[in-house]
């Protein structure tokens, strides 16, 4: 076996190849081989670290020196300096926002030290392609433990006393669900993996199939053991080319040592996994519209009971867990239901992976235990608000979810509180927003996006989402009358109540949830015709201050509809009546003298 | 002609020898409609009705389920496609960092709405899902690669380059 000094670690998930770390790669095996080191230093490629937006990242251990933004320029540098003098890049390193040393070491990074990483716990660390590094880091082991000292419903015990949580959104225990299925009676029964990651915002499931495919074969293989079932499905987004590359190769491998196929570790057990791509339906993150999907029919949903346990997949008894859900499962059977019990709040045990995006500084995937509270996430972790802005609210639950306003910033994150204040846990993405985001436009955005995912099975979610949508735009281009507060919060009431399956049932959360916190915003909209946030063109109007105009036409001669007039060096004006806010004026002056409001 | 498909020049019984030779593959695969409508479309760009009906009947279906099908995933589609597919990912994350800014100016410069092709056949516009790459927001896919972290300036770069690849 070869030993090397130092261990590379770059990052090869989603993110940081669309940052272009590919290229880096083959520059750093170039240059070290030039300088005779690719027998001293090992290069290795990881899944994701979590820390999107500062790819390509690149890590080098013993040390666990953090590089972030590397580029194929720097790589020359990076070998002479540190691989050579052992000196560390300066320039290279992470600084914190607002401080002015850099920080060195990756455990010391405020976006890592306040993370528990359990479902997470390999992505970054290991090579996904290498099914020999997941087994270094006790990999396959809770497969083994299962098969060779536990009994199927000792496994199902087990999970059911780490008081895990469905991680897909709903919520409902997977220990329940699995002894369900289990006490269901048939020939034939299935595993199958929900990896439709649809919610907008979320991608923590693609990250987990990128950064560690085992874990999630692996807690499959055990579900299987648990309730009965040889064959497994993943159904996956085609639209996660990484990820499904990485799976399949993950299966062909534990397929070669015995790990998934027939008889796994001589124990009589067989389970074998397939993969089936989602074709870009929203609705196909349901349950029931899934199994129609891997059925190979328009993905559709059908009413519950009967539920997928006692008649799923081909109408036999099937589970449906989502990715995140699995990961953790082979850590719970690892180190116990009480170890993982320890964590999280009274309700919600374990920690929870969140997709930290929008208007903040530090954007990427985090895992805290249940009951960090949303103060924590954003300003601890996340580093504060872009540009120093003010905080309005953070979404979560996507096109199910609501807002967590501003005010409720101390609110412990867990699916009971989230509820509580009308959000949603959903699959986890949190997505941020600061002063100049407009909570009706935004409520807009998320049923423009249900109304088009509606499937139209059912009419309270096809004909209910396309009226509140026609509503709410209306609200946005500034014609919106008093009664059409009521009228969203009576269809919103209806579609919940009669809908077929979740999508319609939590279409009009949005709705609902910015209804409650910012009722303001709707109001100024429609009596003051008025955008708070600046967002709703129709509501804008554009002026220029006269103290700043230098009187040079530019902004005159860029308009469209020439409703700008002046004389060159004296204050130009914009005539009201004839403009029609495009902006055009605003983004050509020079001297910031035109305003929006 | 953009498109780089042999869609046009390629015979009727090569084409059908093609879709034979998919379905002869999924054969023992319980419901695999979906797997092999997608392997056609990766062929051929897209599935048109005379594709839909050779494969409902070799399959046993009535066609009707064939577009019940290919309509209702967003991934089908019945249209040729131009030969860079541009798509504008409009997830919450990209939305409320401007992407649909980018897209307004993309539909500006390239003078299509989203759904169409240029009239050259370079550039179909598309909004298409959250692709999971929130950390770079805005973010759009020229057919597979990711450009992130975009702004409307540079749009007129990235149409250039694409060009300029001609």
């Amino acid at each position: 076996m070869e030993f090397y000094r130092s261990h590379v670690l770059v990052c090869t998930g989603t993110g940081c190849t669309s940052s272009d770390s590919r290229l880096l790669l083959s520059e750093l095996t170039k240059e070290l081989k030039a300088n005779g080191l690719e027998k001293e230093i090992q290069v290795i490629e990881t899944g994701c670290f979590g820390f999107c937006n500062l790819g390509p990242i690149m890590v080098v251990y013993p040390e666990g020196v953090f590089y972030c933004r590397v580029n194929q320029e720097d790589i020359k540098e990076v070998v002479q300096e540190h691989f050579i003098k052992g000196r560390p890049v300066e320039r290279l390193l992470y600084r914190e926002p607002g401080a002015e040393v850099h920080t060195q070491e990756f455990d010391d990074i405020e976006f890592f030290k306040h993370q528990k990483r359990v479902a997470l716990a390999n992505c970054g660390l290991i090579n996904p392609e290498k099914i020999e590094e997941y087994i270094a880091r006790d990999g396959y082991f809770a497969l083994a433990k299962v098969l060779h000292e536990m009994t199927p419903q000792e496994v199902i015990d087990e999970i059911k006393n780490s008081g895990l949580r469905g991680r897909g959104g709903g919520g409902f225990p997977t220990g329940l669900k699995w002894q369900f299925a289990a006490n269901a009676k048939g020939d034939q029964k299935y595993v199958v993996c929900n990896a439709d990651e649809g919610d907008p915002g979320a991608f923590m499931d693609r990250s987990i199939l990128e950064g560690d495919p085992h874990a999630v074969l692996e807690a499959m293989a055990i579900a299987g053991y648990a309730i009965g079932a040889n064959q497994g499905f993943i159904y996956v987004r085609a639209e996660y080319p990484i990820a499904v590359e990485r799976l399949q190769l993950a299966i062909e491998q534990a397929r070669n040592l015995g790990l998934l196929g027939k008889d796994i570790f001589g124990m009589g057990f067989d389970f074998d996994v397939e993969i089936r791509l989602g074709a870009g339906a929203f609705v196909c993150g349901e349950e029931t519209a899934l199994l129609t999907s891997v059925e190979g029919k328009r993905g559709e949903p059908r009413p519950r009971p009967p539920f997928p346990a006692n008649s799923g997949l081909w109408e036999k008894p099937t589970i449906v867990n989502n990715v995140e859900t699995f990961a953790n499962v082979t850590r719970i059977i690892r180190y116990g239901a009480d170890w993982f019990a320890s964590m999280g709040t009274e309700k919600s045990k374990g920690t929870k992976v969140f997709a930290l995006a929008g208007k903040i500084e530090n954007t990427g995937l985090i895992e805290v235990p249940m009951g960090t509270t949303l103060r924590t996430i954003i300003y601890d972790i996340g580093g504060g608000i872009l540009n120093g802005k003010k905080f309005k609210a953070a979404q979560t639950g996507g096109p199910s979810g609501g807002c967590i306003p501003a005010e409720l910033i101390d609110t412990p994150i867990d699916y009971d509180n989230l509820t509580a204040v009308g959000a949603m846990m959903g699959s986890g993405g949190l997505i941020v927003m600061d002063e100049d985001t407009c909570m009706v436009d935004i409520a807009r955005f998320f049923l423009e996006f249900t109304q088009d995912e509606s499937c139209g099975k059912c009419p309270p979610c096809r004909i209910g989402t396309k009226r509140m949508l026609e509503i709410l735009t209306k609200i946005t281009d500034g014609k919106g009358t008093p009664e059409d507060l009521e009228n969203l919060e009576t269809l919103a009431k209806t579609i919940k109540s009669a809908s077929l399956c979740a999508l319609g049932q939590t279409a009009p959360n949005p709705v609902l949830s910015t209804l409650k916190f910012f009722r303001k915003e709707y109001e100024a909209h429609i009596f003051d015709k008025k955008c708070p946030a600046g967002v709703c063109n129709a509501l804008l109007s554009y002026k220029i201050v006269p103290d700043k105009c230098r009187g040079c036409s530019l902004c005159a001669r860029n308009c469209p509809v020439n409703a700008i007039s002046g004389k060159v060096k004296e204050p130009y004006v914009i005539d009201a009546e004839k403009c029609i806010k495009c902006g055009a004026c605003m983004d050509k002056c020079k001297f910031g003298a035109i305003l929006k409001g | 002609m953009g498109c780089q498909c042999q869609c046009g020049s390629e015979k009727k019984e090569d084409k059908f020898a093609f879709i034979d030779s998919i379905i002869e593959r999924y054969k023992e695969q319980r419901g695999a409609m979906i797997p092999i409508l997608h392997s056609i479309q990766q062929k051929f760009g897209y599935l048109s009705e005379e594709v839909q009906a050779y494969v409902a009947e070799k399959m046993g279906v009535p066609l009707s389920e064939i577009y019940g099908i290919v309509s209702f995933y967003a991934l089908f589609t019945t249209q040729p496609q131009g030969k860079y597919k541009i798509s504008v990912c409009m997830g919450t994350a990209c939305y409320v960092r401007g992407a649909g800014i980018v897209l307004d100016e993309l539909e500006k410069q390239l003078g299509v709405r989203v759904g169409e092709t240029t009239k050259d056949g370079m550039f179909t516009l598309e909004a298409c899902r959250c692709l999971g790459a929130c950390g770079l927001a805005p973010v759009l896919t020229v057919n597979e690669h990711v450009h992130g972290r975009l702004t409307k300036d540079d749009v007129t770069d990235l149409i250039k380059k694409y060009r300029d690849e001609q």
